[in-house]
């Protein structure tokens, strides 16, 4: 390019890149030790110090997905007409269970990771959905007590949510929502909503009101210039609310931990509790972990371009 | 096509009366400019007709039918923005399809339609670019062109052309007075630029605090302002305005200007005599202050305190007395600072207002 740049200004440069790398070391380190010891034999999960070289395998991710039962000492197993992923789950001394019927037993891991899945979408739709419609409202129309709705919206964001879990129990108890996936929704939506207000109501502001009038003007209701104009122009708004929303439902772990025990449990509170089902096995817990980040990266991964506009949006005053 | 008829409005902003008792009637295929400074209301006004800002109290009629409580999308007039307001998302043609889409006209007719007010505006080879790749220009274009596409009643413009730089400026304006001859739709044009309301008007409204100041055609306010602010609004460089006091001694009567006097025909004094007004205000355009190196009955000596060369002319800045008075010469009449040069009023250019009420006292003496 044609910008001129000082020796003073490399060294600066230098620095910077320094600097990027090193943060990406620290950011990126429980990363890799989380995908490493995923595919670590299990012997070489714990060592002191840990090792770096191994032959991966994939072991940890079979024992993820079905259900065990330890060997007895001198337990005959039909090792020869097992299929290749009981083997190696055979050769760790351990055997898959099997129904009457001789089907593979699974283990809880995948109907959690489901149960993730329906709980954190939905309620991230709905709080960025209501989250839009309420800051469009605010941010369009003259709402008498605006700045105290708004500051009200943005309180219930100031305690701990973790403080009202037990009496948040009791009462999902007595209705009868507690493991079940309406009541997280619910709950996951009610953290998620003013949040999503606040964000949205700054990205509705940006749009310039002539859009709208434009379209009044031109022969649309209120209702349409809104889905036809003011949605698609808030786009990248809705982008970077929905990851953090869904970030957020993805990762809670306190109240699924108290709310949901079987049915509707969700992931963050059952790869822990592996840990205590027998001698902790360290490669299942990060093969359970590595495959749980994998949704919030690809869905961040595909609104990225959307993501960085959207954190730079409104930081500078047209 | 449709008169816009506009009674008794009233607005309030709060505690801020924003437009005052407002009555305007706009003919059928007139070009009506709303002219006045920046918070005069002209903008509430416009936005009131479209139906983008309720009104207080008044009618607002069109084709005699009041609008006043129906939405802006059923009162079926066009509107452009001062920034374009062309939708970012959406290419040229889907901007200019959109408000016919409002109509759930087929595609089609939505395609023949843009494509002839596409080619009535020179964008044709635009269609399928985004507003972002556009030009100012060639944006207020499009935008005008999307006003224009559904043959509305009446097209309102709020300063369409304001944003652009001058050059632009002023080949939009030959091209909106182009497209208003050949479309010869209503027309309603808010801008605070005295050029482009001169240029492009039928009928000048000039507004001030709200209130209508005078309602006429450019040349009428140009030469007959009704009051001193419509005096100093119109007309560039600005009217001299200097309190005036009338004086006839030995059979020749002058006005004193400063402290300093100018000879003016005694019929002058005749006519401000039979009025009732008190302290009278004298208003001349620096066209009606005329130069000369040589002494002429009836002039004045002064010094020469500032020119500005504008090209075609000069503009040069008199001392009189304690204050300035301003002329136009032909340029490079006067050379330099400090020279002595000979200024007489040119009576028929002289402009009367009454101190008290700024209102013209409503004669020209010929």
């Amino acid at each position: 390019m044609g910008t001129v740049t000082s020796a003073q200004q490399k060294l600066g440069n230098r620095l910077a890149n320094v600097m990027i790398v090193v943060a990406l070391i620290v950011f990126l380190a429980p990363i890799y030790w989380i995908g490493s010891t995923a595919f670590k034999p299990r012997n070489l999960a714990t060592t002191v110090p840990p090792t770096i070289l191994f032959t991966p395998e994939v072991s940890p991710f079979v024992k993820l997905f079905t259900k065990r039962v330890q060997l007895k000492p001198n337990e005959k197993v039909d090792y020869d007409n097992a299929p290749w992923w009981e083997k190696i789950v055979i050769d760790g001394g351990e055997r898959i269970s099997r129904s009457g019927k001789g089907e593979v037993q699974l283990s809880g891991y995948p109907s959690r990771f489901l149960n993730s899945l329906i709980v954190a979408i939905t309620s991230t739709f709905l709080a960025v959905a209501m989250g839009t419609i309420t800051a469009y409202g605010f941010s369009r129309f003259k709402v008498a007590g605006e700045e105290d709705w708004l500051f009200f919206i943005l309180s219930t964001r100031m305690l701990p949510p973790v403080v009202v879990a037990i009496p948040m129990f009791l009462m999902y108890r007595a209705v009868g929502l507690n493991d079940t996936h309406i009541g997280l929704i619910i709950l996951y939506t009610a953290f998620n909503v003013s949040f999503a207000v606040w964000l949205m109501k700054g990205f509705i502001d940006e749009i310039p009101r002539e859009y709208e009038e434009a379209a009044l003007v031109d022969g649309y209701t209120r209702m349409e210039a809104f889905w036809k104009i003011v949605l698609p122009e808030a786009a990248t708004g809705i982008a970077a609310t929905a990851v953090f929303c869904f970030i957020t439902a993805w990762n809670e772990y306190a109240f699924a931990l108290i709310m949901t025990n079987r049915k509707a449990q969700t992931a963050p509170p059952f790869i822990p509790s592996q840990v205590g089902s027998g001698l902790p096995d360290w490669t299942v817990i990060a093969s359970g972990t590595a495959l749980f980040l994998l949704p919030v990266a690809i869905f961040t991964f595909l609104l990225r371009n959307h993501l960085l506009r959207g954190m730079s949006f409104g930081a500078i005053r047209k | 096509m449709a008169e816009i008829r506009l009674e008794n409005i009233q607005k309030y902003f709060g505690a801020v009366h924003v437009i005052r008792e407002v009555n305007l009637t706009i003919k059928d295929r007139e070009f009506c400019v709303l002219l006045g400074p920046s918070g005069c209301g002209k903008t509430t006004t416009l936005r009131a007709i479209a139906g983008l800002e309720e009104i207080d109290e008044g009618r607002i009629l069109i084709d005699g039918k009041p609008v006043q409580d129906l939405h802006a999308s059923d009162r079926d007039i066009a509107f452009v923005f001062q920034l374009y307001a062309l939708y970012p998302h959406l290419t040229v043609f889907e901007n200019l399809a959109f408000p016919l889409r409002a109509t759930r006209m087929p595609d089609a007719g939505v395609r023949k339609s843009v494509t002839s007010v596409a080619e009535a505006i020179g964008i044709t080879h635009l269609l399928k670019l985004r507003p972002s790749a556009l030009s100012g220009g060639d944006m207020q274009r499009v935008a005008i062109g999307r006003a224009l596409v559904r043959r509305p009643k009446a097209l309102l413009m709020d300063e369409p052309i304001g944003a652009l730089d001058a050059k632009l400026r002023e080949q939009m304006r030959v091209e909106l007075k182009r497209l208003h001859l050949e479309n010869g739709s209503t027309s309603i044009y808010v801008t605070h630029d005295q050029v482009e309301a001169m240029s492009l008007a039928d009928t000048v409204v000039v507004m001030h605090d709200g209130v209508l100041q005078q309602v006429g055609s450019p040349s009428e306010v140009y030469l007959r302002p009704a009051n001193l602010f419509v005096a100093q609004f119109i007309g560039s460089p600005v009217m001299n305005i200097a309190d005036a006091q009338f004086r006839q001694e030995a059979g020749r009567s002058s006005v004193v200007l400063h402290g300093e006097a100018f000879e003016i025909p005694s019929q002058a004094l005749t006519m401000i005599a039979s009025k009732p007004a008190k302290d009278i205000a004298l208003g001349i355009r620096p066209e009606g202050v005329v130069l000369s190196h040589a002494e002429s009955p009836g002039a004045h000596q002064v010094g020469v305190h500032l020119i500005q060369p504008y090209g075609p002319f000069d503009i040069v800045d008199l001392t009189v007395g304690t204050s300035t008075l301003r002329a136009r010469t032909a340029s490079g009449f006067v050379s330099g600072k400090g020279q002595r040069v000979w200024a007489s009023l040119d009576a028929s250019q002289a402009h009367f207002f009454d101190k008290a009420t700024g209102a013209s006292l409503g004669f020209r003496l010929e």
